[in-house]
Protein backbone atom coordinates (compact mmCIF):
# COMPACT_ATOMS: atom_id res chain seq x y z
CA UNK A 1 0.00 0.00 0.00
CA UNK A 2 1.29 3.44 -0.90
CA UNK A 3 2.33 5.62 2.00
CA UNK A 4 -0.21 8.22 3.00
CA UNK A 5 0.69 11.62 1.56
CA UNK A 6 1.10 14.49 3.99
CA UNK A 7 -2.17 16.16 4.80
CA UNK A 8 -4.28 17.58 7.56
CA UNK A 9 -7.81 16.92 8.79
CA UNK A 10 -10.77 19.30 8.95
CA UNK A 11 -13.60 18.56 11.36
CA UNK A 12 -16.67 20.79 11.11
CA UNK A 13 -18.69 21.61 14.20
CA UNK A 14 -15.84 20.53 16.43
CA UNK A 15 -16.14 22.92 19.37
CA UNK A 16 -18.08 20.39 21.46
CA UNK A 17 -19.87 17.07 21.54
CA UNK A 18 -19.13 14.47 18.90
CA UNK A 19 -17.09 16.87 16.74
CA UNK A 20 -14.76 17.76 19.61
CA UNK A 21 -14.21 14.09 20.39
CA UNK A 22 -13.46 13.38 16.70
CA UNK A 23 -10.95 16.25 16.52
CA UNK A 24 -9.13 14.95 19.60
CA UNK A 25 -9.17 11.38 18.36
CA UNK A 26 -7.76 12.26 14.92
CA UNK A 27 -5.10 14.43 16.53
CA UNK A 28 -4.18 11.44 18.69
CA UNK A 29 -3.76 9.44 15.48
CA UNK A 30 -1.21 11.97 14.25
CA UNK A 31 -3.38 14.21 12.07
CA UNK A 32 -2.94 17.98 12.30
CA UNK A 33 -6.56 19.04 12.85
CA UNK A 34 -8.51 22.15 11.87
CA UNK A 35 -11.23 22.56 14.49
CA UNK A 36 -14.17 24.38 12.91
CA UNK A 37 -16.77 26.17 15.01
CA UNK A 38 -19.68 28.46 14.23
CA UNK A 39 -20.28 30.40 17.44
CA UNK A 40 -18.48 28.68 20.32
CA UNK A 41 -14.98 30.12 19.97
CA UNK A 42 -14.17 29.28 23.60
CA UNK A 43 -15.17 25.67 23.09
CA UNK A 44 -13.01 25.40 19.97
CA UNK A 45 -10.07 27.03 21.78
CA UNK A 46 -10.43 24.48 24.58
CA UNK A 47 -10.38 21.62 22.06
CA UNK A 48 -7.23 23.05 20.44
CA UNK A 49 -5.62 23.49 23.85
CA UNK A 50 -6.43 19.90 24.82
CA UNK A 51 -4.95 18.60 21.56
CA UNK A 52 -1.79 20.68 21.95
CA UNK A 53 -1.41 19.63 25.57
CA UNK A 54 -1.49 16.02 24.41
CA UNK A 55 1.31 16.79 21.93
CA UNK A 56 -0.85 17.21 18.83
CA UNK A 57 -1.34 20.03 16.36
CA UNK A 58 -4.61 21.94 15.90
CA UNK A 59 -6.05 25.26 14.86
CA UNK A 60 -9.51 26.74 15.49
CA UNK A 61 -11.30 28.11 12.43
CA UNK A 62 -14.60 29.96 12.70
CA UNK A 63 -17.16 29.64 9.89
CA UNK A 64 -20.82 28.81 9.48
CA UNK A 65 -20.83 25.84 7.10
CA UNK A 66 -24.25 26.94 5.82
CA UNK A 67 -22.58 29.99 4.24
CA UNK A 68 -21.62 29.52 0.57
CA UNK A 69 -18.14 30.94 1.21
CA UNK A 70 -17.35 28.68 4.19
CA UNK A 71 -15.72 25.87 2.23
CA UNK A 72 -13.13 28.08 0.57
CA UNK A 73 -12.45 29.95 3.83
CA UNK A 74 -11.98 26.79 5.85
CA UNK A 75 -9.77 25.00 3.33
CA UNK A 76 -7.62 28.09 2.78
CA UNK A 77 -7.34 28.54 6.55
CA UNK A 78 -6.39 24.95 7.26
CA UNK A 79 -3.99 24.65 4.33
CA UNK A 80 -2.19 27.91 5.04
CA UNK A 81 -1.85 27.12 8.75
CA UNK A 82 -0.50 23.60 8.35
CA UNK A 83 1.11 24.00 4.92
CA UNK A 84 -0.41 20.75 3.63
CA UNK A 85 -3.72 19.95 1.90
CA UNK A 86 -6.80 18.73 3.74
CA UNK A 87 -6.83 14.98 3.11
CA UNK A 88 -9.37 14.02 5.77
CA UNK A 89 -12.69 15.81 5.93
CA UNK A 90 -15.23 15.07 8.64
CA UNK A 91 -18.64 16.55 7.86
CA UNK A 92 -19.93 16.75 11.40
CA UNK A 93 -21.54 20.19 11.79
CA UNK A 94 -25.24 19.80 12.33
CA UNK A 95 -28.23 21.49 13.85
CA UNK A 96 -31.69 20.30 14.76
CA UNK A 97 -34.98 22.23 14.68
CA UNK A 98 -37.53 19.61 15.66
CA UNK A 99 -41.25 19.85 15.14
CA UNK A 100 -44.07 17.58 14.11
CA UNK A 101 -44.23 17.46 10.34
CA UNK A 102 -47.48 19.42 10.02
CA UNK A 103 -46.04 22.21 12.15
CA UNK A 104 -42.64 22.34 10.48
CA UNK A 105 -41.99 25.81 9.06
CA UNK A 106 -40.16 26.58 5.82
CA UNK A 107 -37.39 28.30 7.74
CA UNK A 108 -36.72 25.35 10.04
CA UNK A 109 -36.76 23.02 7.06
CA UNK A 110 -34.32 25.15 5.09
CA UNK A 111 -31.77 25.97 7.77
CA UNK A 112 -31.40 22.33 8.78
CA UNK A 113 -30.91 21.29 5.14
CA UNK A 114 -28.49 24.19 4.55
CA UNK A 115 -26.25 23.32 7.50
CA UNK A 116 -26.49 19.54 7.63
CA UNK A 117 -26.55 18.71 3.93
CA UNK A 118 -25.65 21.64 1.67
CA UNK A 119 -22.71 22.58 3.87
CA UNK A 120 -21.35 19.05 3.59
CA UNK A 121 -21.89 19.12 -0.18
CA UNK A 122 -19.80 22.26 -0.65
CA UNK A 123 -17.06 21.10 1.72
CA UNK A 124 -16.82 17.70 0.07
CA UNK A 125 -16.69 19.23 -3.42
CA UNK A 126 -13.88 21.52 -2.28
CA UNK A 127 -12.06 18.66 -0.56
CA UNK A 128 -11.98 16.48 -3.66
CA UNK A 129 -9.74 18.93 -5.53
CA UNK A 130 -6.68 18.22 -3.42
CA UNK A 131 -7.64 14.63 -2.66
CA UNK A 132 -7.83 13.72 -6.35
CA UNK A 133 -4.37 15.20 -6.93
CA UNK A 134 -3.00 13.41 -3.89
CA UNK A 135 -4.57 10.09 -4.89
CA UNK A 136 -5.63 9.85 -1.28
CA UNK A 137 -8.53 11.14 0.75
CA UNK A 138 -10.85 10.32 3.60
CA UNK A 139 -14.33 11.80 3.65
CA UNK A 140 -16.40 10.88 6.68
CA UNK A 141 -19.89 12.25 7.05
CA UNK A 142 -21.66 12.11 10.37
CA UNK A 143 -25.23 11.13 9.67
CA UNK A 144 -27.65 9.65 12.22
CA UNK A 145 -29.76 6.56 12.75
CA UNK A 146 -32.61 8.99 12.10
CA UNK A 147 -31.41 8.97 8.47
CA UNK A 148 -32.09 5.22 8.41
CA UNK A 149 -35.10 4.86 10.69
CA UNK A 150 -37.90 7.34 11.29
CA UNK A 151 -38.13 9.44 14.43
CA UNK A 152 -41.21 11.60 14.96
CA UNK A 153 -40.55 15.34 14.93
CA UNK A 154 -37.35 15.17 12.90
CA UNK A 155 -38.41 15.15 9.25
CA UNK A 156 -36.02 17.97 8.33
CA UNK A 157 -33.12 16.45 10.26
CA UNK A 158 -33.87 12.97 8.89
CA UNK A 159 -34.09 14.23 5.30
CA UNK A 160 -30.71 15.95 5.67
CA UNK A 161 -29.10 12.94 7.35
CA UNK A 162 -30.49 10.47 4.80
CA UNK A 163 -29.35 12.84 2.06
CA UNK A 164 -25.88 12.82 3.58
CA UNK A 165 -25.75 9.02 3.32
CA UNK A 166 -26.81 9.03 -0.33
CA UNK A 167 -24.47 11.89 -1.19
CA UNK A 168 -21.51 10.23 0.49
CA UNK A 169 -22.18 6.89 -1.24
CA UNK A 170 -22.25 8.66 -4.61
CA UNK A 171 -18.92 10.33 -3.89
CA UNK A 172 -17.50 6.94 -2.90
CA UNK A 173 -18.31 5.36 -6.25
CA UNK A 174 -17.23 8.39 -8.28
CA UNK A 175 -13.77 8.85 -6.79
CA UNK A 176 -12.95 5.44 -5.29
CA UNK A 177 -10.40 4.78 -8.01
CA UNK A 178 -8.41 7.80 -6.87
CA UNK A 179 -7.60 6.30 -3.49
CA UNK A 180 -10.34 8.30 -1.83
CA UNK A 181 -12.88 6.74 0.48
CA UNK A 182 -16.18 8.32 1.51
CA UNK A 183 -18.09 6.75 4.37
CA UNK A 184 -20.86 7.67 6.75
CA UNK A 185 -21.11 7.16 10.47
CA UNK A 186 -24.64 7.01 11.82
CA UNK A 187 -24.72 7.58 15.57
CA UNK A 188 -27.76 6.72 17.61
CA UNK A 189 -28.47 8.37 20.92
CA UNK A 190 -25.19 9.91 22.03
CA UNK A 191 -24.85 11.81 25.27
CA UNK A 192 -24.19 15.44 24.17
CA UNK A 193 -25.67 18.92 24.62
CA UNK A 194 -27.85 18.25 21.58
CA UNK A 195 -29.56 15.30 23.23
CA UNK A 196 -29.66 16.77 26.75
CA UNK A 197 -33.43 17.27 26.53
CA UNK A 198 -34.16 13.72 25.38
CA UNK A 199 -35.96 11.66 28.00
CA UNK A 200 -33.62 9.20 29.67
CA UNK A 201 -36.43 6.61 29.59
CA UNK A 202 -35.60 6.07 25.91
CA UNK A 203 -32.66 3.86 26.88
CA UNK A 204 -35.17 1.01 27.29
CA UNK A 205 -35.40 0.86 23.47
CA UNK A 206 -31.64 0.58 23.00
CA UNK A 207 -30.25 -2.96 23.16
CA UNK A 208 -27.17 -1.63 24.97
CA UNK A 209 -29.52 0.00 27.55
CA UNK A 210 -27.48 3.19 27.62
CA UNK A 211 -26.62 6.25 25.57
CA UNK A 212 -23.34 6.22 23.67
CA UNK A 213 -20.43 8.58 24.25
CA UNK A 214 -18.88 11.01 21.76
CA UNK A 215 -15.64 9.07 22.13
CA UNK A 216 -17.34 5.89 20.90
CA UNK A 217 -18.35 7.71 17.71
CA UNK A 218 -14.90 9.27 17.39
CA UNK A 219 -13.23 5.85 17.57
CA UNK A 220 -15.18 4.79 14.47
CA UNK A 221 -14.21 7.96 12.62
CA UNK A 222 -10.56 7.36 13.52
CA UNK A 223 -10.81 3.88 12.06
CA UNK A 224 -12.40 5.13 8.82
CA UNK A 225 -9.65 7.76 8.49
CA UNK A 226 -6.92 5.18 9.04
CA UNK A 227 -4.89 3.25 6.47
CA UNK A 228 -6.54 0.11 7.79
CA UNK A 229 -9.88 1.28 6.37
CA UNK A 230 -8.56 1.78 2.83
CA UNK A 231 -10.95 -0.83 1.42
CA UNK A 232 -14.02 0.44 3.31
CA UNK A 233 -15.86 2.72 0.90
CA UNK A 234 -19.47 3.89 0.69
CA UNK A 235 -20.30 2.23 3.99
CA UNK A 236 -22.71 3.36 6.67
CA UNK A 237 -21.40 2.46 10.10
CA UNK A 238 -24.09 2.64 12.75
CA UNK A 239 -22.87 3.46 16.24
CA UNK A 240 -26.07 3.11 18.17
CA UNK A 241 -25.84 0.32 20.72
CA UNK A 242 -27.92 -1.84 18.41
CA UNK A 243 -30.86 0.58 18.08
CA UNK A 244 -31.21 0.30 14.28
CA UNK A 245 -30.47 -3.42 14.12
CA UNK B 1 -3.01 35.29 -19.82
CA UNK B 2 -2.07 36.56 -23.27
CA UNK B 3 1.38 35.01 -22.92
CA UNK B 4 0.01 31.46 -22.94
CA UNK B 5 0.86 29.70 -26.18
CA UNK B 6 -0.86 26.74 -27.75
CA UNK B 7 2.37 24.76 -27.39
CA UNK B 8 2.56 25.45 -23.66
CA UNK B 9 -1.03 24.39 -23.12
CA UNK B 10 -0.58 21.28 -25.26
CA UNK B 11 2.50 20.26 -23.34
CA UNK B 12 0.72 20.76 -19.98
CA UNK B 13 -2.36 18.86 -21.16
CA UNK B 14 -0.24 15.95 -22.40
CA UNK B 15 1.74 15.88 -19.15
CA UNK B 16 -1.50 15.80 -17.13
CA UNK B 17 -3.18 13.17 -19.29
CA UNK B 18 -0.05 11.01 -19.16
CA UNK B 19 -0.31 11.02 -15.36
CA UNK B 20 -3.65 9.21 -15.74
CA UNK B 21 -2.09 6.20 -17.47
CA UNK B 22 -1.62 6.47 -21.24
CA UNK B 23 1.86 6.63 -22.68
CA UNK B 24 2.82 10.22 -23.57
CA UNK B 25 3.71 9.12 -27.12
CA UNK B 26 0.08 8.07 -27.71
CA UNK B 27 -1.26 11.47 -26.68
CA UNK B 28 -1.46 13.36 -29.96
CA UNK B 29 -3.82 16.17 -30.93
CA UNK B 30 -5.97 13.74 -32.89
CA UNK B 31 -6.13 11.08 -30.20
CA UNK B 32 -9.58 10.72 -28.66
CA UNK B 33 -10.08 10.47 -24.93
CA UNK B 34 -11.88 7.20 -25.55
CA UNK B 35 -8.83 5.70 -27.30
CA UNK B 36 -6.60 6.91 -24.49
CA UNK B 37 -8.95 5.45 -21.89
CA UNK B 38 -9.34 8.89 -20.34
CA UNK B 39 -12.65 8.93 -18.48
CA UNK B 40 -14.91 11.68 -17.18
CA UNK B 41 -13.18 11.79 -13.79
CA UNK B 42 -9.82 12.26 -15.50
CA UNK B 43 -11.30 15.19 -17.42
CA UNK B 44 -12.56 16.73 -14.18
CA UNK B 45 -9.02 16.56 -12.84
CA UNK B 46 -7.66 18.03 -16.07
CA UNK B 47 -10.14 20.90 -15.67
CA UNK B 48 -8.78 21.56 -12.17
CA UNK B 49 -5.21 21.68 -13.44
CA UNK B 50 -6.26 24.07 -16.20
CA UNK B 51 -8.09 26.29 -13.70
CA UNK B 52 -5.10 26.37 -11.34
CA UNK B 53 -2.52 26.99 -14.07
CA UNK B 54 -4.37 29.25 -16.50
CA UNK B 55 -7.36 30.58 -14.55
CA UNK B 56 -9.63 29.04 -17.15
CA UNK B 57 -12.82 27.60 -15.67
CA UNK B 58 -14.14 24.64 -17.63
CA UNK B 59 -17.67 23.57 -16.75
CA UNK B 60 -19.19 20.14 -17.08
CA UNK B 61 -20.98 21.22 -20.27
CA UNK B 62 -17.66 22.27 -21.83
CA UNK B 63 -16.05 18.95 -21.01
CA UNK B 64 -18.90 16.90 -22.46
CA UNK B 65 -18.27 18.36 -25.91
CA UNK B 66 -14.59 17.44 -25.95
CA UNK B 67 -13.66 14.31 -27.86
CA UNK B 68 -9.98 14.80 -28.73
CA UNK B 69 -6.86 16.16 -27.10
CA UNK B 70 -6.65 18.89 -29.76
CA UNK B 71 -10.18 20.09 -29.01
CA UNK B 72 -9.30 20.40 -25.32
CA UNK B 73 -6.11 22.35 -26.09
CA UNK B 74 -7.94 24.69 -28.48
CA UNK B 75 -10.73 25.35 -25.99
CA UNK B 76 -8.29 26.16 -23.19
CA UNK B 77 -6.21 28.45 -25.42
CA UNK B 78 -9.31 30.30 -26.66
CA UNK B 79 -10.57 30.83 -23.10
CA UNK B 80 -7.13 31.93 -21.86
CA UNK B 81 -6.86 34.71 -24.45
Amino acid sequence: MAERPEGCALVTGASRGIGAAIAKSLAGDGWAVAVNYRSDADGAAAVVAAIEQAGGRAVALGADVAAPTAADELFAGAESHFGVPVLALVNNAGIAADNLFSMLGDDDWQRVIDTNLTGAFRLTRRALKAMMRARFGRIISISSVVGLRANPGQANYAAAKAGLIAMTKTVAVEVGRRGITANTVAPGWIDTDMTADVESGLTANIPARRAGTPEEVAACVSFLASDGAAYVNGAVLTVDGGLAA
Amino acid sequence: MSTVTSEQVESRVIETLASFGPDASQITRDATFEELDIDSLDLVELAQVVEDDYGVVLKGEDMKELKTVGQAVDLIVSRAE
